[in-house]
């Protein structure tokens, strides 16, 4: 049996996880409270081997799944041009494609450390990028998925997967290493 | 042909999704056996994989 305090722990945990695949309160809600209630149903078949977390995160991820694949491809409004487009990135290489600046090694992050912030850094991170990007990312990077499924679900080619992903590591390098710089100094 | 490390990061990116073709291969390869910089933003593209598969399987 769960004891219904640990479960509440969690639920902000899976709200975060649902929102950034689905990107929409109420659907993430609703997803999560679907998670809550199958975890409560089966609740005999937590064996407690693994964390709560865990075993909760692992029926989300599930259901997350299952509604990409059963509603099919996602409309998504915004011009595919603006996210395909790695120009925004100039900024950081010199005219003939040299790093402007010396990549620094992470002072604080160990692996473990990244994942304990990684939702953390992922919203406030995500919040500034096309919505395609930070989907693609998700899909890719947090559920797992290969590329044709992604491409396939955001109707784009395989290259221009390939370039929002690129888009969307770059963003995300360039905000933890925000994070962990700006921690050093503090 | 070399390439430089705007390109370089394009494929570093590339490989953590799909296995990349011989030419892409061995260049990145030569590139990354030269360049620190970009050998330090392959190790932190891994390190950023890592950590959201984690946070994606709620460890």
């Amino acid at each position: 049996m769960i004891a219904h305090a640990d479960l509440e722990a969690e639920l902000a945990y899976l709200q975060r996880y649902a929102l950034a695949q689905l990107r929409d309160r109420d659907a993430a809600n609703e997803i999560v409270q679907e998670t809550v209630l199958a975890a409560l149903e089966s609740g005999d078949s937590f064996s407690g081997k693994s964390s709560l977390r865990t075993w909760l995160t692992s029926i989300l991820r599930f259901k997350l799944i299952d509604r990409l694949r059963r509603k099919g491809k996602e409309v998504l409004f915004e011009s595919l041009e603006d996210e395909t487009d790695d120009s925004d990135f100039d900024g950081l290489f010199s005219k003939d494609g040299h790093w402007q600046d010396k990549i620094k090694a992470w002072s604080g992050p160990e692996e473990s450390l990244m994942s304990r912030q990684f939702w953390e850094v992922f919203e406030r991170c995500s919040e500034v990028m096309p919505r395609r990007t930070a989907m693609a990312f998700v899909m890719r990077e947090v559920m797992g998925l290969d590329i044709a499924e992604i491409c396939n679900n955001l109707d784009v080619t395989a290259t221009n997967c390939s370039v929002l992903l690129y888009r969307a590591r770059m963003s995300l390098r360039e905000c933890f290493e925000i994070r962990w710089t700006g921690e050093a100094k503090a | 042909m070399k390439i430089n490390c705007r390109q370089a990061s394009r494929l570093i990116s590339q490989g953590l999704d799909q296995p990349l073709n011989q030419w892409q291969y061995v260049r990145l390869r030569v590139h990354l056996w030269m360049c620190g910089n970009c050998r330090q933003f392959s190790h932190q593209l891994q390190l950023l994989q890592q950590a959201a598969r984690k946070a994606g399987r709620g460890e």
